[in-house]
C-alpha cells in the first residue's frame, strides 16, 4: 500500500497554467518538481507558506492533493491531477479539430 | 463609518439604534422596520430626522405611505454577491415614490456602485478615510443605458424614439397602502 | 440580422474599457480572486483547470463571416488554434492568458461582440431556435424578441446580482428547437384566436442537479408587454429566490416551493402595476429591430433543381448527407444546412482557426454572409440555393465538416468535462469520441434512427444528460471516474427527464453498456417506425436493466 502523502498545487495568476509548489517554495509548471509532503502537520504548514505568493500575486488558490507515492516517484490519486499534471486534454491531438500546439 | 455622498466622503452623522437599545434623546437615528412599525408615534415625537433601515428580507412595500414620513431608508448589502436590495431600492423610488436619501449599506464595492444609483440609491456607507476616486470614475464608465430604473436617465429606446418616450415617463403609477399591506 | 447603432456600439466599447480596468486592478493587486472572480465571470472568464476560459457570447447563435473570421483570428493569435461551440450557441477558448483578454474583447468589439453575461448571477445569453426566420414552421421570427431581451438584459441595474444565474429562451415554432421548457423562462411564440401572435410563458424549468420541466404560468402575453412581463418575474425572483444554499438558488425551486399557480399570480400582481409604465415597448422599437432581421432577397427558383437531384443519384454519399443534415426551407429552392461538428472520433462542438476561417468562406458564398450555432452543437447555414448544396457539401467535407449524422446517435452533445473544466467529475469528450467511432457505420446509424445521446461530465448538467434519449453523466468514485446512464429525456414538445437504468459503468464499461442499450431497443421495438424514445416511453427502464445488470431475481440476490 503506498503511502498517503500530499502536494500543493495552483493555477499561476497571469495565464492560469498549472504549477507545483517546490521545496525551495517556488513554482514549477512541472509535476516532478513540485515537493511531497508525507504528513497532514507539514503538508498543512507548507500550504499555509504557499499562500504568501497569493498575496504577491504569482498563483491563485493553492490548495493540496492527495499522491501515492511509488518507486517511478509521486503519482497523483485522482484522474482530475492526473489531467491537470499533463497540462492538456486526455484525447489525441490528431482526432477531431484539435489542432492546439501543446506547450509546458 | 463615513458617506460617499453627492461625489465627495461626508461625515455621517446619523446612527442606527437596534431594537433593544434606547433611543436618544437627540441626533437622526435609523431603527428596524419591526421597531418602526411598533413605536412610529413616538418616533415621530422626537425633535430630529428618522429613518428606517431595511432588513434584505423584508418586503420595501410594507413601509407604505410611511416612506413620506422619513429622511431617510437603508437597504443592506450584507455581501455583495447579494443584489435583493437593488430590487427594495427601485420599488421605494417608483413604487412608493419614496424621495428621501436612500442609502447603501454593508460591503459596498465600486463596481456595484454606479448600478445602485441607477437604482435610485444616493448615498453609500464606506469606511473612513476610504479612497473614492474609483468610485467616482465608476459613475463615468458607461454612458448609455437600456433600461429605464429610478434614476431618470433616458434610455437607449426612449433616445431612440423621443416621441413615444415622453407619452411614457411617469406614467408608473404609485402604490396605494392598502396594496402595501397586501404585498407584506 | 441585427447591427450596432451608435447605442449598441458605445455600451460595448465601455464595457471593453471597464474590464480593461478591472484586470489591471487585479495584476495590480487591487483586487483579491475573491473580489474579481464575479467581475471577470460577469464577463465569461473562468479559471478552469489548465489555463482560463474566455466564453465568448453569440446572441441566439447568429454569426456573420467577418465575426466567425474574428473568432478564427482570436483562436490563432490569442489560443491554441482552435475554439469550443456550446449549447448556449457560444463559443469558448480554452487558453487566453489573463492579460490578453481586455484586447480580445477589444477585437469582438469591433465586430460587435461581447463576452457579456456568458456567464455569473445574471440574466446569461438569450437563445433562440437556430432555423429562426428560416424553418418552414415558424409562427414568427424569435430573434427579434431575443434581441430586445438582450438589450433589456444588458447591464441591468437591478438584476445582476441575482441569486443564480438565469437563463432565457425563445422558440417561435411549434416545434420546439430552443427547449424552453427547461429554461429559467422560456417564450413560445403563440397564436391567440384573434389570429394575434403573442408570448407563452413558461417560467421555473432547468437541467443541473434538480432537472424540472418548468411551468406555464401565462397563455399569451400581448408582445409589446414582453419586457415588463420579464421584469415582474425577475423581480419577483430576486427578492424571494433562495441566498442560503447555491443548489437550490435557482427560480425552479422557488416556483416548485411556491408553486406554479401561486408564483404566477404573484407575478401577475407585479406586472400589473408596471406594464404600462416606460417598459411597455413602443412599436417603432419593436418595428425597427424588426428590420434587421426582414428576409434576404431570395431569387424566385423552382423548389426542384435538377443539378441536386442529379447530384443525389450519382452520389450516393451525398444523397445520404442531403436526407440527414438538410431541414426544410420557408422559400422554394433554397435549404437549411446542418454542418455537423461531430466528425468520427471528434471532440463534439470543438472548430479549428482554419475551419472556422472556411465556414465564413462558405457563409459568404452559399449563404448570404450567415451561420447560426445551435445548441446541439453544430453549425448552420441557414440560406442555402439547392443549386449550390452539392458545391457546399464538397468544401465542407474537404474540411471534416459533412459528416451524415444530424439527429443520430454521434451526434453527440458533450460539454468539456474534466479534459477542461475545473467542475467537472469526469471526462466526457472521450467518451463521446469513443462512442461517435462505435457508432459510425451510416448503415448502423440508420437501422437506429433518431437518437438524441447527451453526456455530462458532473451534475451540473452542461451536456443537457437529463433530456438525451440517452444521456451519461459523470461521477467521481474515490477519484476514478464512472458514467450514469439514463434513458427516456428529452427537451422538446414532449419535454421529459431520463430515467436512471442502474448503477454506473466504468470508463471501460460505458461503450459496451450504451451498445446493449441499443440492441435492446433494436430486439424489441415493434417496427422501424417506432422511435428509441417511444420505445422507452412505452416499454419503461426494466428491459435495459435486465439486459444491463441481469434478470431482476438475480439483481436482488446479487444486492444482497
Amino acid at each position: 500500500m503506498a503511502m498517503a502523502s500530499q502536494m500543493i498545487t495552483a493555477n499561476r495568476l497571469l495565464d492560469g497554467a498549472v504549477v507545483y509548489f517546490t521545496a525551495g517554495k517556488s513554482w514549477s509548471p512541472n509535476f516532478t518538481d513540485g515537493a511531497v509532503w508525507p504528513d497532514k502537520e507539514s503538508a498543512d504548514a507548507a500550504l499555509i507558506e504557499s499562500k504568501e505568493s497569493v498575496k504577491a500575486r504569482i498563483v491563485v488558490e493553492p490548495y493540496l492533493f492527495d499522491v501515492a507515492v511509488t518507486e517511478a516517484g509521486p503519482k497523483p490519486t485522482s484522474a482530475r491531477e492526473r489531467i491537470r499534471a499533463d497540462h492538456k486534454p486526455t484525447f489525441e491531438p490528431d482526432q477531431g479539430s484539435w489542432t492546439g500546439q501543446i506547450s509546458g | 463609518m463615513a458617506l460617499l455622498q453627492h461625489g465627495a466622503l461626508q461625515p455621517n452623522n446619523w446612527r442606527f439604534v437596534g431594537d433593544d437599545a434606547a433611543i436618544p434623546a437627540e441626533g437622526p437615528v435609523t431603527v428596524s422596520l419591526k421597531r418602526w412599525q411598533a413605536e412610529s408615534e413616538v418616533l415621530r415625537g422626537r425633535n430630529a430626522p428618522i429613518g428606517v433601515r431595511l432588513k434584505n428580507d423584508e418586503p420595501a412595500l410594507a413601509l407604505g405611505e410611511d416612506v413620506h414620513r422619513l429622511s431617510l431608508i437603508e437597504v443592506e448589502f450584507p455581501k455583495f454577491t447579494d443584489g435583493r436590495a437593488f430590487s427594495q431600492a427601485r420599488i421605494l423610488r417608483d413604487k412608493l415614490g419614496y424621495e428621501g436619501e436612500l442609502r447603501a449599506v454593508g460591503t459596498i464595492l465600486r463596481d456595484q456602485y454606479l448600478f445602485m444609483t441607477r437604482c435610485g440609491i444616493d448615498s453609500v456607507e464606506l469606511p473612513e478615510g476610504k479612497a473614492i476616486d474609483g468610485y467616482l470614475a465608476a459613475l463615468k464608465e458607461f454612458s448609455a443605458w437600456y433600461q429605464p430604473a429610478s434614476d431618470g436617465r433616458p434610455t437607449v429606446m426612449e433616445l431612440r424614439h423621443p416621441a413615444n418616450a415622453n407619452a411614457r415617463r411617469g406614467a408608473a403609477p404609485i402604490v396605494t397602502a392598502s396594496v402595501a399591506a397586501h404585498s407584506a | 440580422m441585427y447591427r450596432y447603432d451608435e447605442f449598441d456600439a458605445t455600451i460595448v466599447r465601455e464595457r471593453v474599457e471597464q474590464f480593461r480596468g478591472q484586470v489591471t486592478r487585479r495584476l495590480a493587486g487591487e483586487l483579491t480572486e475573491d473580489q474579481f472572480r464575479p467581475l471577470r465571470l460577469k464577463n465569461g472568464l473562468y479559471l478552469q483547470l489548465h489555463a482560463y476560459m474566455l466564453r465568448i457570447a453569440v446572441p441566439y447563435g447568429v454569426l456573420n463571416s467577418k465575426q466567425m473570421r474574428k473568432l478564427a483570428h482570436i483562436a490563432r493569435r490569442y489560443d491554441r488554434g482552435f475554439g469550443h461551440f456550446t449549447t448556449r450557441q457560444n463559443i469558448q477558448f480554452n487558453w487566453p492568458q489573463l492579460g490578453d483578454v481586455p484586447d480580445i474583447l477589444q477585437h469582438l468589439a469591433e465586430v460587435e461582440m461581447h463576452a457579456i453575461q456568458t456567464s455569473g448571477n445574471c440574466i446569461r445569453n438569450v437563445t433562440a431556435d437556430q432555423f429562426a426566420g428560416v424553418a418552414a414552421d415558424e409562427i414568427e421570427d424569435p430573434r427579434i424578441w431575443a434581441e430586445i431581451v438582450r438589450q433589456w438584459s444588458t447591464f441591468h441595474p437591478e438584476f445582476s446580482y441575482l441569486p443564480r444565474k438565469f437563463k432565457i429562451a425563445v422558440t417561435g415554432a411549434p416545434d420546439d428547437r430552443a427547449a424552453v421548457r427547461v429554461h429559467d423562462i422560456g417564450l413560445r411564440i403563440v397564436q391567440n384566436e384573434a389570429g394575434e401572435t403573442g408570448f407563452e410563458v413558461w417560467v421555473g424549468g432547468g437541467l443541473g442537479r434538480t432537472p424540472i420541466i418548468g411551468v406555464a404560468i401565462r397563455k399569451f402575453l400581448p408582445k409589446e408587454h414582453l419586457l415588463s412581463y420579464l421584469e415582474a418575474i425577475l423581480r419577483t425572483y430576486n427578492l424571494l429566490g433562495r441566498r442560503d444554499n447555491i443548489y437550490k438558488a435557482r427560480i425552479k425551486i422557488l416556483v416548485q416551493a411556491t408553486g406554479g399557480e401561486k408564483f404566477g399570480q404573484m407575478v401577475e400582481e407585479e406586472w400589473e402595476k408596471i406594464k404600462d409604465g416606460p417598459l411597455h415597448l413602443p412599436q417603432a422599437e419593436i418595428d425597427r429591430i424588426h428590420r434587421y432581421f426582414a428576409p434576404p432577397a431570395y431569387e424566385a427558383l423552382p423548389d426542384v433543381d435538377p443539378a441536386f437531384e442529379t447530384a443525389k443519384l450519382e452520389n450516393p454519399d451525398f444523397a445520404r448527407w442531403a436526407r440527414v443534415n438538410l431541414v426544410k426551407h420557408k422559400v422554394p429552392g433554397y435549404a437549411i444546412v446542418n454542418a455537423s461538428l461531430k466528425p468520427e472520433g471528434g471532440a463534439p462542438g470543438d472548430a479549428s482557426a482554419d475551419q472556422m476561417d472556411l465556414l465564413a468562406d462558405l457563409a459568404d458564398k452559399f449563404s448570404l454572409g450567415e451561420v447560426r450555432v445551435t445548441h446541439h452543437q453544430n453549425i448552420v447555414f441557414p440560406n442555402v440555393r439547392k443549386r449550390d448544396l452539392f458545391a457546399l457539401w464538397q468544401r465542407l467535407k474537404s474540411a471534416r465538416l459533412a459528416t451524415s449524422n444530424l439527429g443520430f446517435i454521434s451526434d453527440i452533445i458533450a460539454c468539456p468535462g474534466l479534459d477542461y473544466c475545473n467542475l467537472a467529475n469526469a471526462r466526457s469528450i472521450p467518451v463521446a469520441q469513443r462512442l461517435s467511432r462505435h457508432f459510425s457505420d451510416p448503415r448502423k446509424l440508420d437501422e437506429i434512427g433518431d437518437l438524441r445521446l447527451n453526456i455530462s461530465g458532473c451534475i451540473n448538467a452542461c451536456g443537457h444528460h437529463h433530456v438525451g434519449h440517452i444521456g451519461i453523466l459523470g461521477v467521481d468514485k474515490q477519484g476514478q471516474e464512472f458514467y450514469q446512464v439514463t434513458v427516456g429525456g428529452s427537451s422538446k414538445d414532449d419535454a421529459s427527464l431520463g430515467k436512471i437504468v442502474g448503477a454506473a459503468f466504468s470508463e471501460d464499461d460505458i461503450v459496451p453498456a450504451i451498445d446493449t442499450i441499443i440492441n435492446t431497443y433494436l430486439a424489441n421495438r415493434t417496427d422501424r417506425s417506432e422511435r428509441f424514445l417511444d420505445y422507452v416511453r412505452r416499454a419503461g427502464v426494466d428491459p435495459f436493466k435486465e439486459a444491463l445488470y441481469g434478470p431482476a431475481p438475480a439483481r436482488r440476490t446479487a444486492a444482497e
